[in-house]
């Protein structure tokens, strides 16, 4: 238990020590998406390989550091997730890429005892062989401040934390600066919340800080409910000290000395990390009473989301918090001013408290020399969909759309041609290709019709149907939608049944206008964040491409040849050997001909069930 | 499945999560945990030992999507339907585990109690898109007939 400044910084400086103790570290991804190809299996083989080699295996920081050995860890996300299992080397930095078990023996032999490289293991593309993490494209164009730890330390170590520093700003914040001062510093960053609106991070303390409350609260947005994103998840998973830090400070700053931290359930990870985290913290008193001697206490919950999207908006998860129903309610009065069990709330995402403690050592200025004027920073995105390089990614706001999906993200998979991107998840907007040179920070995404949100972006490949994509949002919008409200109860519903109805072929003229006037209504009436936005992806699709909609409409045709109803499938006569088989098959009795002629399938009778393209030996049949 | 349930069992959760109301979330999950769904006889006896109506229970209980009524399999296979996995496939894996254990839509769970399938909307590993979780295990970049493999290897090892 560390009782004073003094100890806390003797225990750091022992922790850097043992952290340098072993030049040769292994470094072994155990973020979700590494674990499930296995990458505990590689770590523990690598561990019983390097100590049947008698060399001295360390697989945490050690008090008294043996002279030789191999540092071992398990470590977070490194974001490349598509090329996983990832180990990294140091001191080189060198990436090994899609590890296997059977490759240990060879990692073991060559890299550790001989110091030589695997080039068979590195990322190579176009014939170019990376060695190091750091010169791969996918890393070489990002700026990592939130995320700069992920894949780099232990996760699950205070020690490995500590040993980079950590504590460091939460240690400035209680005794060489004023909360008032910490305040300011947060607001002169422009820190805006990453969690979707983009709310001055400051000025949302200042206002907790200002009210008279006998209890307030910090809490923590870790509902991160966007399909498609997963920054916070590997945040929570790769560096947890570092949010729990961030927490602290808005705690000690406000005048807070209890912190709530709602985890979807979705993320057992996350929650187990966490929790190793908060025990860890507590065990050295950086939790608790009195902390380090400065009269602050501070302590820390986490609570599992029970599956409902809408826990994502401020006043439900509050509710969902004190165990109720996760229902929004009307604003004001606002979550600062009555937010958690009716007491002054500061309420912010994953991300924003992750980045509280870099602002707080390195100062405003610092923060304000990434980004750009109005949205200074970086931000975390996780790039997904038809792209080469999925993964998790960090770049200064205002990188232009094209960077992060060509230079970053390696362009289109398979080659293939970019269509469109979701950016903002249910809530957001589809960019196009005339917005390729968009720079991505909060307004100016706005402008172009959709928003940052979390910082989900789905690229999106011409095999598209922006229709189909449209539905799915939707869809997805109305399942989530809490029911409190008319407009978002009733609206979305309609809106989806309209939406089901074109992608079956079923559209009628007026439709178009219909949803977009559905729309309005919705986003201005609805109660909260998850109606208003409810509608946007239709809005923004039929902006885009209102060509598609016309066309399933007018044409009962889909251009991308995705929407199951609007397929034709055809007998092409020349393949066709008139045998009959299709025909006996077809479950309504569509198709018809004469034995040994080409057969023909009735459309209006067809159901596109796909039946006969499977059962033709010639394969005689088309999907159109 | 447990033919009666055993109200000490649930005594032990509700006492090392906190006799709170606003632990009711928690006790709910600790419960359905234990038995893999919300077993009705457990209602009354939660609500009085916390202080509160039945209807504020099952308020709760209804309203989040995790929660169950009715039984779950002993394996549940979510399938990950979210924007990245869906634009990587993922509802022809859906239409395959449905179709080779007889389910559907509405009908989640096998008679034997053995296997329920249910959509998730987003499990945050996008990067191995498609994914399901047997059980909260993540498998990755799946396809119908790796999905096939699972189901039958579930079946014949009791595990995958």
């Amino acid at each position: 238990m560390l009782k004073d400044r003094q100890e806390l910084r003797a225990f750091r400086e022992e922790c850097v020590r043992a952290y340098n103790a072993y030049k040769r570290k292994i470094l072994v991804c155990a973020g979700t998406g590494c674990v499930s190809s296995g990458s505990l299996n590689i770590y523990a083989r690598l561990r019983e390989l390097i100590e049947a080699k008698g060399i001295h295996c360390a697989v945490e920081l050690e008090h008294e550091p043996e002279s030789e050995g191999v540092a071992l860890k398990k470590s977070g996300c490194h974001g490349f997730c598509e090329r996983g299992p990832l180990v990294r080397i140091e001191p080189e930095g060198w990436l090994y890429t899609k590890v296997k078990v059977e490759d240990c023996e060879e990692i073991v032999e060559k890299t550790i005892v001989n110091g030589e490289h695997i080039e068979r293991l590195a990322f190579q593309k176009n014939g170019e062989i990376y060695k190091t993490q750091e010169e791969i494209p996918f890393y070489k164009k990002q700026t990592r401040v939130v995320l700069e730890h992920c894949g780099h330390i232990d996760s699950l170590s205070v020690k490995e934390y500590l040993s980079q520093g950590g504590y460091s700003a939460f240690e400035k914040a209680l005794f060489d600066m004023t909360p008032d001062e910490v305040i300011e510093e947060v607001s002169d960053s422009g820190l805006r919340g990453r969690g979707g609106g983009g709310f001055p991070a400051g000025r949302k303390w200042a206002q907790v800080k200002r009210q008279n409350a006998a209890q307030k609260y910090v809490v923590c947005n870790g509902d991160e409910g966007d399909p498609g994103a997963f920054m916070d998840r590997s945040i929570m998973e790769g560096d947890p000290h570092r949010m729990l830090e961030g927490m602290m400070i808005a705690g000690a700053a406000c005048g807070a000395t209890e912190g709530y931290i709602y985890v979807r359930a979705e993320y057992p990870l996350a929650v187990e990390r966490l929790k190793t985290a908060i025990a860890q913290a507590k065990e050295i008193g950086l939790l608790g009473k009195n902390i380090l001697g400065s009269g602050f206490d501070f302590e820390l919950h986490i609570n599992r989301g029970a599956g409902a999207f809408v826990c994502g908006e401020g006043s439900a998860l509050t509710a969902s918090i004190e165990g109720k129903r996760g229902m929004p309610r009307v604003k004001p009065p606002r979550t600062v001013e009555h937010g958690l069990f009716d007491s002054p709330t500061v309420l912010n995402n994953v991300e924003t408290y992750a980045n509280v403690p870099s602002i707080v050592l390195r100062g405003a200025d610092w923060f304000k020399g990434i980004g750009v004027e109005k949205s200074p920073g970086t931000k975390a995105f996780a790039i997904t969909g038809d792209i080469e390089n999925t993964g998790l990614i960090e770049v200064p706001m205002g990188t232009t759309l094209r960077e992060v999906i060509y230079d970053v993200g390696g362009g289109i998979r398979g080659g293939g041609k970019f269509k469109a991107v979701q950016i903002g998840g249910p809530s957001g907007g589809t960019l196009t290709e005339k917005d390729l040179d968009l720079p991505l920070d909060f307004d100016s995404v706005k402008k172009a019709g959709a928003m940052i949100g979390s910082g989900g972006l789905v690229v999106m490949n011409d095999k598209t149907c922006m229709v189909e994509v449209a539905r799915f949002f939707m869809n997805f919008t109305q399942n989530e939608s809490c029911g409190k409200c008319v407009p978002c109860r009733e609206g979305t519903k309609r809106m989806l049944e309209i939406l089901e109805r074109i992608v079956a072929g079923n559209g009628e003229p007026g439709d178009i206008d219909l949803l977009l006037e559905l729309a309005e209504t919705i986003s201005a009436t609805a109660l909260c964040g998850l109606g208003k936005s409810a509608a946007s992806p239709v809005v923004s699709t039929i902006k885009n491409f209102r060509e598609e909609y016309e066309a399933h409409i007018n044409e009962k045709r889909c251009p991308a040849g995705v929407c199951q109803k609007l397929k034709r499938i055809e007998i092409q006569p020349d393949k066709c050997k008139g045998c009959s088989k299709c025909s006996r098959g077809c479950p309504v009795g569509a198709i018809s001909g004469v034995i040994k002629s080409p057969f023909v399938i009735d459309q209006s009778k067809c159901i596109k069930c796909g039946a006969c393209v499977t059962t033709c030996p010639f394969h005689a049949i088309e999907v159109k | 499945m447990q033919s009666t349930i055993q109200l000490d069992e649930v005594d032990k959760i509700i006492d090392g999560i906190g006799c709170e109301e606003k632990n009711i979330i928690s006790i709910l999950q600790g419960v359905q945990e234990h038995y893999r769904y919300l077993p009705k006889e457990v209602f009354p006896h939660i609500a009085k030992r916390l202080g509160v109506g039945e209807a504020r229970l099952f308020s709760v209980a209804t309203f989040y999507e995790n929660f169950s009524l009715e039984p779950k399999g002993k394996f549940v296979i979510k399938v990950c339907d979210g924007t990245a996995c869906h634009v990587r496939q993922s509802p022809p894996i859906l239409a395959r585990l449905r179709q080779e254990l007889g389910l559907s839509e509405t009908k989640k769970t096998t008679d034997d109690l053995m296997f329920t399938v249910e959509t998730v909307s987003c499990l945050g590993a996008c990067g191995l898109a498609p994914v399901i979780t047997v059980n909260d295990h993540v498998h990755a970049e799946m396809t119908p007939d790796k999905a096939s493999a699972i189901l039958k290897k579930l079946k014949e090892d009791g595990e995958c």
